[in-house]
């Protein structure tokens, strides 16, 4: 072999290697068109999955506790580092959950231990609201011991190597006696306080009290500062009432004005007053038949809700609902334990409880969601006492002398498939209700994320839209392709291309700015221009018919769309000038008041109406295109065909063009409904942005896209609201992927058909 | 009649009437917003008024007319001014821009013409546009200099005079401007790198005693730099405090306007023609320069002209090969097999997918994971702040491309689709390999088609609002993306956007009156930008078409 061939041959080696790269390059380009779509899938849908997965509770680790009193009750601080306990001994104790090589606490090491009770034998006990943090203890004396567990937190820092410097954090618990160390005075007479009830607003509180079987005793401390000191007192306010049977469970509202008493299968509800002053406001009624006979009662955080167990295992809901004989509470729905409850425990900011039951089987619960998230034995069968850390992400478990922290995962419990588009019964709501409403200023405030009002927002908007956009977009596309003479044609299409490439934002703002405002001044006008630019129309086409044929021929019918513009301008400025004059001969000069007042229709200024025509305007190019293109492309020899066997244009188009082209308008129709329910500026400008359910045209709505964008910027990251935002995301995906891909189907079909004709 | 009706010609006369709807709808919105938007900065003439309220008493305003409508009587009567007219009749109402913010509660106000007594328009009247309190409209009676009088206006060359001063006061103003957002600008952005580059040492563990006085030297150094440029800065003041105009507002009273808040100063009563549209194209001019000014609601866009021009041309860079590999394998490479019909599918859904998705997905994917990740592994001395893992000009840039890579690869299929097969095969015959073909002869005979597609997408991409509200764009950056600071592109920074500006000032302006003709001129900028690139694709398009087809015959 020369050398010269042996160098074509090396050259030719390396360009077929090229070609070869080139095409594992480009083949590679494309595919990542593919999963450029599947990743945004997937990632949606990765953001998505967690609010539907529910809980799990998973043990850490035992210890045992070296105490030789029964527990009364068990708390946790934030971090779940350390734990503590109140002994029936009156000694309360904190003790580390977690190793900590930086304090060198141990798993079970007690940190500090303090005897609460220094005198008097203690007969009850009782805790706030978890929020709250605080415990009392109730005695024979008719005195009450309040404490409150504390932590403080530092950062001490402490030099490893030179220039670094490694903070850690160091909690310090203690326990705080309130009111200066003394017991209050609950009961006056100083009888033993064999049941007790607490809660506190953070300066005054109420208490609730059983002695002697059936006597309620209810106490009120006001709360008030001395200018000059600053130091709190509390005046006390004794209330007692003498009940029919003896009392089986007691329960106070931390807005201080309520107080429930369990007797026998009634819950007996007293208002407080400011003062401190009792009255009984209703008796609830539980029906011992269906749920089983009452056991004890919980409040909710909010305190508007309060949870009662019952000894078959079932827990009933009932709040405050507003009716005509004002606020009552009422049965809301229940949730079944499965066996009789020995601990119910509920969160410090969610909607969330966990109930143990006499076999060591913990469940979790959300109440709004109706959401049963666990069901599962506990590890230790004996569990009697559990306890929640105020971030809902340990739970710890007492069986005997051993405790078991447990990791708790339930990041979303109040989100639910059937919570997400059914009817939800909110607190303080009369009935269920769909309601999107995510954030508010309080506290005590549940979010109410129903997706149903705002996908019929979209569905609202996106109709009223192809309603205005359908007809005339198929008209036109029509038209355009069948009628129009080919010089016309040039200048239209591109003409229509450029609506299409308008921003919306434009459309948007001038939807909201400049066309709200119109319609609300000439809405006879906007009606007049609906109605008489058809009647016109074809008023128009009449008189056209009468012209000599010459003059017919020569400006030709496919000319009709540009003779008719001054018309339309005409009929346009007739009907707006003409409005003011019929509404003040028909409506008395008031369109709106007679809507509002006549019809008993509300009128908003941003309403559907104003949505419908912007919207419609954006999507006109889309079926317009589409459709145009369908009806342009069916081959000439059917329609001519039609013509020679003596059918008139109009019938061709009806009876031959549109069928065959029916396929392409309906994926243009489809593709219309795609865009008109994605799109995010017109109806974030022109409507109020309200989540409403009414078909109402001159009312507003809010949309799917509107949503995310209004609300996303203020999400909290990876929270249920967010996940919900992208939720609605994937749901607009799924939708128009849907409309799209039949839309596109049904496109490939038609060209396969026109080719094989 | 009947047998007409039977004919389909009036339902064609329908069908005809929606192409006239349409085209009406198309060309009458263009022109109302290109009217609207162009007259904001055509000169206005400034009204005296003389007005009777109803308690008998007159009061003058100045200001210009800014919107009139026809009411109804009732609608007046409602509103409490009481009109002497019949029953059912319209009377007009103006809405008068009146400026003079600090002594006004607002700056616009109705007249209703029945009670106007006189209305003149002096020529001495004029509109003097400030830094801050919007316009102030009156009669300039003299020129002070340090609370001395320089001139009068009964003097001759009184206006020579005026505008002598305020040129010296703007060139003043630029000035400052210039040192403030520059120089004092570098020095501000190099300490807080100074800061960034200590808490990295400090992670490292490398932050010894020598980095630190180096540090420190510098940080002297700078703080020396600032200490001077702040002196010459404030020495600027000085001297643009100088002068102070006396005018005579509507009250009738002279007030001081101090020179150094003055722009410009205008008689637009006394113009000719020429004059007016010299004043037209100046004002357009300084539209598209300048900065916004108070909350946007005065001054021009510039930033958001640049803002959107960066990351179109961002998106672009990172659109085009994509796109154009895309459709290289559609059109040449792919088989006719499942996955080449799975990725038409991808085109046509990443087509149809609503752009808030891509915001959403943009905000979650690039923003907060990928972006998340690149703060902890390249930019940990300035956590807990995040560089890239917060809304920035790059995401943008990145969302948008996705957003636009079908109009890319539709445009560029379709060119590919109209080269003759001849071409290709002939190139084959002569030996060359596939991707020689394609490399040598058939991209660069597509790229008209590409270009087409690529103005497409920009026209897209500039005109896009609803994503960009997640990943990236602001109502005010300070700073612009590209600046004279190392490494001089800061792909992490937030930016303005026409688009967005247009919903911002419209929608959360806190003076809508005033801002509304400033939404009309950046409406206007921007559907010009996008017709016009439509336009020019369109033509390509055609163009394209025509050779082609000289080509194939």
């Amino acid at each position: 072999m020369d050398r010269q061939t042996e160098q074509q041959l090396k050259a030719s080696q390396a360009r077929l290697l090229k070609d070869r790269l080139a095409r594992v390059g480009v083949t590679t380009g494309g595919v990542l068109v593919l999963v450029a779509l599947l990743l945004i899938f997937f990632y949606l849908l990765y953001v998505v999955q967690p609010i539907f997965e529910s809980a799990s509770v998973k043990p850490m680790h035992s210890f045992d506790i070296k105490a030789n009193d029964q527990t009364l009750a068990l708390g946790m601080e934030e971090q779940a580092e350390i734990g503590y306990r109140f002994g029936a001994s009156g000694k309360g104790e904190f003790f580390a959950l977690q190793d900590n090589t930086f304090s060198e606490r141990k798993i079970g090491d007690v940190i500090e231990q303090r005897m609460l009770v220094p005198q008097g034998k203690i007969t009850s006990f009782a805790r706030s609201l978890p929020v709250n943090q605080q415990f009392v203890y109730g005695l024979d004396n008719g005195k009450a011991l309040i404490v409150q567990p504390k932590f403080s937190v530092t950062f001490p820092e402490t030099a490893r190597t030179q220039g670094t410097r490694q903070v850690e954090r160091l909690i310090m618990p203690r326990f705080e006696v309130l009111n200066n160390e003394q017991p209050l005075q609950v009961d006056e007479q100083g009888r033993p306080l064999e049941q007790l009830a607490y809660a506190t607003d953070g300066e005054g509180m109420l208490m609730a009290a059983v002695t002697g079987a059936d006597t309620l005793l209810i106490t009120k401390f006001a709360a008030e500062q001395n200018f000059l000191t600053g130091e709190i007192s509390l005046t006390p306010k004794y209330e007692q009432r003498k009940m029919t049977a003896s009392i089986r469970d007691i329960a106070v509202t931390p807005d201080l004005n309520k107080v429930f008493a369990l007797i026998n299968n009634r819950i007996v509800v007293y208002s407080v007053s400011m003062s401190g002053a009792v009255s009984e406001s209703q008796v609830i009624t539980l029906n011992g038949r269906q749920f089983g006979q009452a056991q004890s009662l919980h409040l909710m955080p909010g305190a508007a809700t309060v949870l009662v167990t019952h000894e078959s295992g079932v827990i009933s809901q009932w709040f405050e609902v507003p009716t005509d004989e004002g606020r009552t509470f009422k049965y809301i729905r229940q949730f079944d334990a499965g066996g009789q409850i020995v601990d119910l425990e509920v969160e410090d900011y969610r909607r969330t409880f966990y109930a143990v039951t006499h076999d060591g089987k913990l469940n979790i619960f959300h109440t709004t969601s109706e959401a049963d998230l666990y069901h599962e034995a506990l590890p230790n069968r004996e569990t009697q006492m559990i306890t929640i850390d105020p971030r809902a992400n340990h739970l710890l478990a007492e069986a005997g002398n051993e405790l078991t922290l447990f990791k708790l995962s339930n990041e979303h419990p109040e989100v639910t498939w059937s919570g997400l588009w059914e009817q939800v019964w909110y607190e303080g709501y009369p009935e269920p209700s769909y309601t999107w409403q995510s954030t508010s200023g309080s506290d005590d405030f549940e979010p109410k994320f129903s997706l149903v009002p705002i996908s019929f927002g979209t569905i609202k908007a996106a109709l009223y839209a192809m309603l205005f956009a359908v007809p005339i977009g198929l008209a036109a596309a029509v038209y355009t392709a069948y009628f129009m003479s080919p010089s016309v044609r040039k200048v239209v299409k591109p003409t229509v291309e450029i609506m299409e490439a308008l921003p919306t934002v434009i459309l948007g703002f001038l939807a909201g700015l400049w066309l709200a405002p119109i319609i609300e001044a000439y809405l006879p006008g906007v009606l007049a221009v609906i109605i008489l630019t058809p009647l016109s129309i074809i008023g128009f086409a009449a008189l056209w018919q009468l012209l000599p044929s010459q003059v017919r021929n020569t400006l030709g019918e496919g000319r009709a769309s540009l003779i008719l513009v001054p018309l339309v301008l005409f009929v346009g400025w007739l009907s707006f000038s003409m409005s003011p004059w019929v509404e003040a001969v028909l409506f008395d000069g008031n369109v709106r008041g007679y809507l509002t007042n006549e019809l008993g229709v509300t009128f908003d200024q941003r309403n559907s109406l104003v949505v419908g025509i912007a919207m419609g305007f954006a999507v006109i190019p889309t079926i317009f295109s589409i459709a145009e293109d369908a009806v342009f492309s069916v081959p000439k020899h059917l329609s001519n065909g039609s013509l020679a066997l003596g059918a008139t244009p109009w019938q061709t188009l009806t009876k031959v063009v549109l069928l065959t082209a029916s396929p392409g308008i309906f994926s243009a129709i489809m593709m219309g409904l795609g865009r008109a329910v994605g799109e995010t500026m017109i109806v974030l400008m022109a409507t109020g942005n309200t989540p409403i359910m009414d078909w109402n045209i001159f009312e507003g709505m809010r949309t799917l896209s509107a949503n995310i964008a209004v609300e996303m910027p203020e999400s909290e990251v990876g929270s249920s609201h967010y996940r919900i935002l992208f939720l609605a995301a994937f749901v607009l995906f799924i939708f128009t992927f849907f409309f799209n891909t039949i839309a596109e189907f049904v496109r490939q079909r038609l060209r396969d058909k026109y080719s094989s004709m | 009649m009947k047998q007409w009706f039977r004919t389909g010609k009036p339902w064609i006369w329908l069908t005809a009437g929606a192409v006239s709807v349409s085209l009406v709808a198309v060309i009458g919105l263009v022109l109302m917003i290109g009217w609207r938007g162009l007259s904001f900065f055509w000169p206005t003439a400034i009204h005296q008024m003389t007005i009777e309220t109803a308690s008998g008493e007159t009061r003058t305003l100045i200001g210009e007319i800014y919107d009139s409508e026809e009411v109804p009587i009732d609608r007046v009567r409602q509103s409490g001014v009481e009109v002497d007219a019949s029953e059912g009749e319209l009377i007009t109402r103006y809405l008068m821009k009146i400026g003079n913010r600090e002594y006004v509660p607002l700056d616009f106000t109705w007249v209703v013409e029945p009670t106007i007594v006189e209305d003149k328009t002096p020529t001495d009247m004029a509109i003097i546009e400030r830094t801050k309190d919007g316009n102030f409209y009156g009669r300039i009676i003299a020129i002070e200099q340090q609370g001395e009088r320089i001139a009068g206006y009964e003097e001759a060359d009184f206006r020579e005079v005026l505008f002598d001063r305020v040129e010296r006061a703007v060139e003043l103003h630029d000035e400052g401007q210039a040192l403030q957002e520059d120089e004092i600008g570098r020095i501000n952005y190099q300490l807080s790198e100074l800061g960034l580059e200590e808490r990295r040492l400090k992670l490292e563990g490398q932050l010894t005693e020598q980095a630190l006085a180096r540090l420190e030297a510098e940080r002297e150094r700078l703080q020396a730099e600032y200490q001077t440029l702040e002196k010459a800065l404030f020495e600027i003041r000085d001297r643009a405090a100088r002068d102070t105009l006396i005018v005579e507002d509507f009250r009738g009273e002279a007030v001081a306007v101090p020179l150094y808040r003055v722009l410009d100063v205008n008689f637009p009563n006394d113009m000719h023609l020429l004059a007016k549209i010299g004043h037209f194209f100046q004002q357009i001019g300084k539209f598209v320069s300048e900065p916004p000014r108070e909350a946007n609601t005065e001054g021009g866009v510039f930033p958001a002209i640049f803002g959107t021009v960066f990351m179109v041309l961002l998106m672009s860079v990172i659109v085009t090969p994509f796109g154009v590999v895309a459709a290289v394998y559609l059109h040449e490479y792919a088989g006719k097999n499942p996955v080449t019909k799975l990725i038409r599918i991808a085109v046509i859904n990443l087509a149809g997918v609503p752009s808030i998705v891509y915001g959403v997905f943009g905000l979650g994917f690039f923003v907060y994971m990928v972006g998340g990740s690149i703060d902890q592994v390249f930019y940990p001395e300035a956590l807990p702040n995040p560089t890239f893992g917060t809304p920035g000009v790059l995401w943008s840039a990145i969302t948008l491309a996705i957003l636009t890579l079908p109009v890319v690869i539709v445009s560029t299929e379709e060119g590919l689709a109209r080269i003759p097969s001849s071409l290709r095969e002939g190139s084959l015959a002569l030996g060359a390999t596939k991707w020689e073909t394609i490399w040598r002869i058939i991209v660069p005979m597509a790229s008209p088609a590409i270009m087409t597609g690529l103005i497409l997408a920009v026209a897209r991409a500039a005109g896009e609002v609803a994503p960009l509200m997640l990943v990236g764009v602001v109502k005010s950056a300070p700073m612009l993306p590209v600046d004279g600071n190392f490494p001089y592109f800061h792909l992490d920074r937030k930016f303005m956007h026409l688009g967005f500006h247009i919903y911002d000032v419209g929608f959360q302006s806190p003076n809508v009156e005033a801002s509304r003709p400033l939404v009309y001129a950046t409406s206007f900028l921007l559907i010009t930008v996008i017709v016009g690139l439509n336009l020019t694709a369109i033509g390509v398009r055609n163009h394209l078409r025509e050779k082609y087809r000289a080509l194939e015959q």
